[in-house]
């Protein structure tokens, strides 16, 4: 190799790296300012102090509006600790159902040969084939007709539908990478179809289960239709609650974006925890499309 | 060697294909268990996709009520609306997760940490995505506006009192809210390409622009595909993001399908009408879906 072509690559190099530096800049710019935008609300003490003169940045900053949110003492956020509960229950209870209904119906078509494993993925396919939104008008008449009107089962039954078929294609792709030795090893020994499922199918899975359970927890947490279509106020959630705001201008908005603040915590803390196990699986599913 | 002798060799991460032959005949006691296993989702799939669905189409009948809507005014903006937001903010969102998993792949620990920060948006739930960028947006006393004037002087605009820039806004918070989704996907593919085709291809002086359209994108074309039209499906029914950043202002023009239907069942109480406006984009969600149902099926082994 030649003197002269080692400088240039050099100075390539390094304009390489000034672009990488760059482009991190603007990733992080881009990636905070709504959440800059967040916390610059909430932590301004006096309503109306930021929203309503235009400053970058609050003169006192302080955390009264955190602590009114959980004392409960905000306008619109007097009942915030079942407003959260509702909506963690939603949360939870659409995680727990999509990770049972899915994972059952997984088993019996790759593991008992119920069908071919393509009419199952067809058939999660097909789910989405009409957007959520677009039934929610037939939505509010079944929940009616099934009385589920004003109950938190009536939106988590809507959640679990449109999680279930994403938990159906994750846990079909994934796994096809199980050899199928496994469980006709475990039934020579004896095993009954329930206990492969338990103790063969369901460890070997928990990868693919967590990347299930992070997308029904934000699918459900992400909800604003549904819940606020199908509860009335006074059964109310947070999402319903945040997306009022704008119906009264009397609101604290300090409190609100505390609130939305506080709201953002438990996907994070899930996804904290379960992180290794979706970067896994992530990776296995993905090379299997 | 070339490339194309490079990308036959099949990629050793998925054992695919190490199934046992399928058997003939179940065990009449599998299929009885087999039945009760998948019964649960049966169930969800009639109740809450299968009967909704019928019963929307029973709504949604009477052919008046098309011309009804090809007679409102707000219709046909709204339909392209909808064409914008969802054609510009899910190839926006998807392109641009495509190049950025690639900046992401490599090992340093800033990148690493920059990851960290990047996806979490996706973790902020959609209504506090909508009132944060709603308030951003507000006018002169929004944080964007606000920013403008201080660092370049310039007057801001009122986003979301323009039809064009308030469906901009809603297509930016909704590209804010879903790349890194969809960055890591596109991330956990790349980490499952073999470094020796990358190390043979170089060889064959295949690097940069070269190596990503001649070996790593023709490596992941098919989970883009199948990718992007689950995401405009998905997409399609996005009501959260416009309902709360535009709120379809001016005078309903930045509305987009899913929130005019909203408006017509629930604001003016025609719950027919709002299912029929939805409902209209059937004869292009059909075929998506048999598209998505192929391609989604391309690469299974068959047994």
């Amino acid at each position: 190799m030649s003197g002269a072509v080692r400088p240039r690559n050099r100075a390539r190099r390094i304009l390489a790296e000034a672009g990488s530096a760059f482009l991190a800049l603007v990733l992080l710019i881009w990636s905070l300012l709504p959440i800059y935008n967040m916390f610059l609300i909430a932590l301004d003490p006096e309503e109306g102090e930021v929203e309503f003169t235009g400053n970058l940045w609050t003169p006192e900053p302080s955390l009264q509006s955190f602590v009114e949110v959980v004392t409960q003492d905000a306008r619109y956020l007097e009942t915030f600790w079942q407003q959260f509960g509702n909506s963690l229950i939603i949360g939870i209870a659409t995680t727990l159902l999509t990770l049972a209904i899915g994972s059952l119906a997984s088993f019996a078509v790759s593991h008992l040969r119920l069908a071919r494993g393509r009419l199952l993925t067809n058939t999660a396919l097909l789910s989405y084939a009409v957007p959520a939104s677009f039934l929610i008008v037939p939505y509010y008449r079944i929940a009616h007709a099934y009385g589920l009107a004003d109950n938190l089962w009536g939106v988590i039954a809507t959640q679990v539908t449109f999680a279930t078929p994403f938990a159906i294609l994750i846990l079909q792709l994934y796994g096809r990478l199980i050899p199928a030795q496994l469980d006709d090893a475990a039934r020579v020994d004896g095993a009954s179809p329930v206990q492969i499922y338990l103790r063969v199918y369901l460890p070997v899975m928990i990868p693919a289960l967590a990347v299930v359970a992070l997308y029904a927890l934000l699918l459900a947490w992400n909800d604003y239709l549904f819940q606020s279509v199908l509860l009335l106020p006074r059964n109310g959630t947070m999402a319903m609650v945040q997306g009022n705001l704008f119906a009264d201008t009397d609101a604290e908005w300090n409190a609100m974006m505390a609130a939305g603040i506080i709201y953002v915590l438990p996907p994070i803390v899930l996804l904290l925890a379960l992180r290794r196990h979706v970067a896994a699986s992530l990776a296995m599913v993905s090379a299997g499309v | 060697m070339s490339t194309e002798q490079l990308l036959a060799v099949p990629s050793p991460l998925p054992a695919r294909g190490a199934r046992s032959p399928r058997r003939g005949n179940l065990r009449r006691a599998d299929v009885i268990w087999g039945l009760a296993f998948v019964a649960p989702y049966a169930a969800v799939f009639l109740a809450f996709i299968v009967y909704p669905f019928g019963y929307a189409l029973w709504l949604a009948r009477e052919p008046s009520l098309y011309s009804e809507l090809i007679a409102d005014p707000l219709y046909l903006p709204v339909l392209l609306n909808t064409l914008l937001f969802v054609g510009i903010g899910v190839n926006v969102k998807m392109f641009l997760a495509l190049l950025l998993s690639g900046f992401f792949l490599r090992r340093r620990w800033w990148i690493r940490a920059l990851l960290a920060v990047f996806v979490v948006p996706w973790l902020i739930a959609a209504p506090q995505v909508g009132i944060s960028f709603h308030w951003m947006l507000i006018g002169e006393l929004g944080l964007i506006d606000r920013l403008l004037s201080e660092l370049f002087g310039i007057d801001g605009p009122l986003w979301l009192n323009d039809r064009a820039l308030a469906v901009g806004a809603n297509i930016v918070a909704y590209v804010w809210k879903w790349m890194p989704f969809w960055t890591v996907i596109f991330l956990a593919a790349r980490m499952t390409i073999p470094r020796d085709i990358y190390d043979a291809a170089s060889i064959d002086g295949a690097t940069g622009v070269r190596r990503f359209v001649h070996v790593t994108f023709p490596l992941m074309a098919n989970l883009y595909l199948v990718c992007t039209l689950l995401s405009t499906l998905w997409t399609l029914g996005d009501f959260t993001t416009v309902w709360l950043i535009s709120m379809g202002a001016p005078a309903g023009h930045s509305h987009v399908l899913a929130t005019l239907g909203y408006r017509y069942a629930f604001d003016t109480a025609r719950p027919s009408l709002g299912v029929a406006a939805v409902m209209s984009v059937l004869p292009i969600l059909i075929p998506m879906a048999i598209v998505l149902m192929r391609r989604f099926h391309v690469s299974e082994v068959r047994v």
